[in-house]
């Protein structure tokens, strides 16, 4: 299979530099952007497989990158890749319509392979991000409002050992192995999770900051 | 205070998008209604009895304007006449108004007619160089002699010309006030007084409102500035404290990496810690903080990564306690027999039941082989759990690392 063609944003020139050599090899850079106007433009003229996205920049941050190039081009995918782990930071950017979120410690073989995931039409969860979406589904249904989809509302059992089992740092050949299905079985219940976060209108998801002040 | 959400925009009239002063453009998005529909509202509130209008001119002046270059149209056509040509175009605004309303057959009375278009006409001009000089008023003409009528703003310094106008305003109004009392015969002595001070007290308004509302922003304005200068201080001084530091300490250690990324790591945390201060939870009160903070205290004494994700929590009381000790325990053990591998801790509270799994992917090691007398993970992890009606697991391979799996239920 042809190496993914992958758009670098980041308003740090230095990160986007030492991204740039840590996949090099790996897949295959094509361009990188320093802000959410040259990203747009880059992203439609290069039409890359994949583009890692920063979350924060100024004018909008990763989000706005996504509303700019999604509904013109639905194929590209974005995998965000943020220094942040603020739960309001990391739910924002998926519910816009980015495929997966890892940290800016990851390592470049990992990274790679993130990326390829990501290409592939697969979700890829850091373990922070796994125990974010467990936390933002815990309790059952939203009991107040109403929901609009139960099933959007509730993970099911196996989508939840899965999550458990990515906060717990394994990686998805490992959880297959464990949980005895296919990896691919592993990547069909993460996708999923992935469609509930973006599609779901848990209260918990909209209003995290505040569900993260935890009284009592 | 929960919600570390960005401060809304302060309100301002808006000049981009703006029809006639930007009050609608302004207000709409703050208050999350579409811009048209007010602006219908106020249409629909001038045409049932003119309180529109009111209310238009109200905001207008009450809401200060975004400090953005205006373009819109009114403002451009206002910018480019001269003072007496607007004060003209205001005084036979009036002049039609009442016209209109005579038309309507309220007739108000020549007593009440000339004096309004007379104060309408000298407020204009004042209203008009008010605008003026806060335009024009700049910081190299801030050592001009200080402004002299009581009730200005010591800031405030006129050009002759306006000064000129603000005079006639000022006697336009005058003028006005005197002409209304004189044709309400208000003016013989033995009259009554109430009407002369209402008078007088209106004059005075339209004359010393501008200068006034112009003083309580500025004030605001400087408050404003200086809280920001506050915070930028507090910013630097936290950054010359923690950043700097440590970078100067990193560039000394360079020969180290593992040290750098130790020092990298706890800089890490701490500008983390500080920049979430007062979303977070109270440090030390809960399991999962309690949590956390062990586990950056042995990354500090080890130099080893460790990631923590918390799902849940739960007060720290003595079974979370223990559960805690039993984590510290199997983490500095992880770190102890795996120093250079990936430590990942991740606790869960589901109701009475918390879960903490602690996975290293070092060597792993054979269960069996350990002797019995090796307290470590024996005794202080397996022992600790069983004492407080939890159980512990360790799961290991030669080769595929171990996990440390701890539950309590209750």
């Amino acid at each position: 299979m042809k190496e993914p063609r992958v758009v670098i944003v980041d308003d740090h020139a230095l990160f986007r530099a030492g991204v740039r050599a840590e996949l090099d090899g790996l897949v295959d850079v094509v361009g990188d952007a320093g802000s959410v106007g040259d990203a747009i433009a880059r992203v439609l003229e290069l039409e890359p497989d994949v583009v890692l996205l920063d979350v924060q920049m100024p004018d909008g941050g990763g989000a706005e990158v996504i509303r700019g190039v999604a509904p013109q081009r639905p194929a590209i995918r974005f995998l965000a890749l943020s220094v942040s782990d603020a739960p309001d930071d990391v739910i924002s950017i998926i519910r816009a319509g980015a495929r997966g979120y890892v940290t800016k410690t990851i390592s470049g073989p990992e990274l790679a392979d993130a990326v390829r995931r990501v290409a592939g039409g697969d979700a890829v969860f850091s373990p922070r991000l796994a125990g974010f979406v467990l936390d933002a589904f815990a309790g059952g249904p939203a009991p107040a409002a109403a929901p609009a989809d139960p099933e959007l509302d509730q993970l099911t059992a196996r989508e939840r050992e899965v999550l458990r089992h990515i906060a717990r740092g394994y990686l998805y050949k490992e959880i297959a192995l464990r949980l005895g299905i296919s990896a691919k079985t592993v990547e069909a219940h993460v996708s999923a999770v992935l469609r509930k976060l973006q599609l779901s209108n848990r209260h918990e998801l909209s209003r995290w900051a505040v569900q993260r002040g935890w009284v009592e | 205070m929960t919600a570390p959400e960005a401060q809304p925009a302060p309100l301002r009239r808006r000049r981009d998008g703006a029809l006639l002063g930007g009050v609608c453009a302004g207000l709409g998005p703050r208050m999350g209604i579409d811009p048209l529909i007010l602006r219908v509202g106020f249409v629909v509130a001038t045409v049932a009895g003119g309180i529109g209008i009111a209310l238009y001119l109200a905001c207008w002046i009450l809401i200060p304007a975004d400090p953005a270059p205006s373009d819109h149209r009114l403002a451009r056509v206002l910018g480019r006449r001269e003072s007496w040509q607007v004060a003209g175009g205001i005084v036979l605004l009036t002049l039609s108004a009442l016209l209109l309303f005579r038309a309507w057959g309220i007739w108000l009375g020549d007593a009440v007619v000339w004096p309004l278009v007379l104060a309408s006409g000298g407020g204009a001009l004042i209203w008009r160089q008010s605008q003026r000089t806060s335009v024009v008023e700049a910081p190299a003409r801030a050592r001009a002699k200080p402004g002299g009528g009581a009730g200005r703003p010591r800031r405030l310094r006129l050009s002759r010309p306006s000064a000129g106008y603000v005079a006639l305003g000022a006697c336009l109004i005058v003028g006005a006030a005197l002409v209304f009392l004189w044709l309400n015969g208000a003016l013989v002595p033995d009259r009554d007084v109430t009407l002369a001070v209402l008078v007088v007290v209106v004059a005075l308004g339209l004359l010393l409102a501008p200068w006034w509302l112009r003083l309580t922003r500025g004030l605001t304005e400087e408050r404003a500035e200086r809280i920001r200068t506050q915070e930028r201080a507090e910013v630097a001084a936290h950054l010359h404290d923690s950043v700097l530091q440590t970078l100067a300490l990193m560039q000394k250690r360079a020969g180290d990496p593992r040290e750098v990324a130790a020092l990298a790591r706890r800089q890490e945390r701490e500008l983390r810690a500080w920049l979430n201060a007062g979303s977070r939870r109270e440090r030390g009160a809960s399991l999962a903080a309690a949590l956390e903070a062990a586990v950056a205290e042995i990354e500090d004494a080890h130099g080893v990564p460790v990631d923590v994700v918390a799902v849940g929590d739960r007060p720290l009381d003595e079974h979370a306690q223990a559960l805690l000790a039993a984590t510290r325990e199997a983490v500095l053990n992880a770190v102890k027999f795996a120093p250079d591998a990936a430590i990942s801790v991740y606790a869960e509270v589901q109701g009475d039941r918390a879960e903490v799994f602690v996975r290293d992917r070092g060597p792993g090691f054979d269960l069996d082989a350990v002797p019995a007398d090796r307290r470590g993970l024996r005794e202080s992890v397996l022992g600790r759990m069983q004492r407080h009606g939890g159980r512990a697991e360790i799961h290991t391979r030669l080769g595929a690392g171990t996990e440390v799996e701890l539950v309590m239920e209750r």
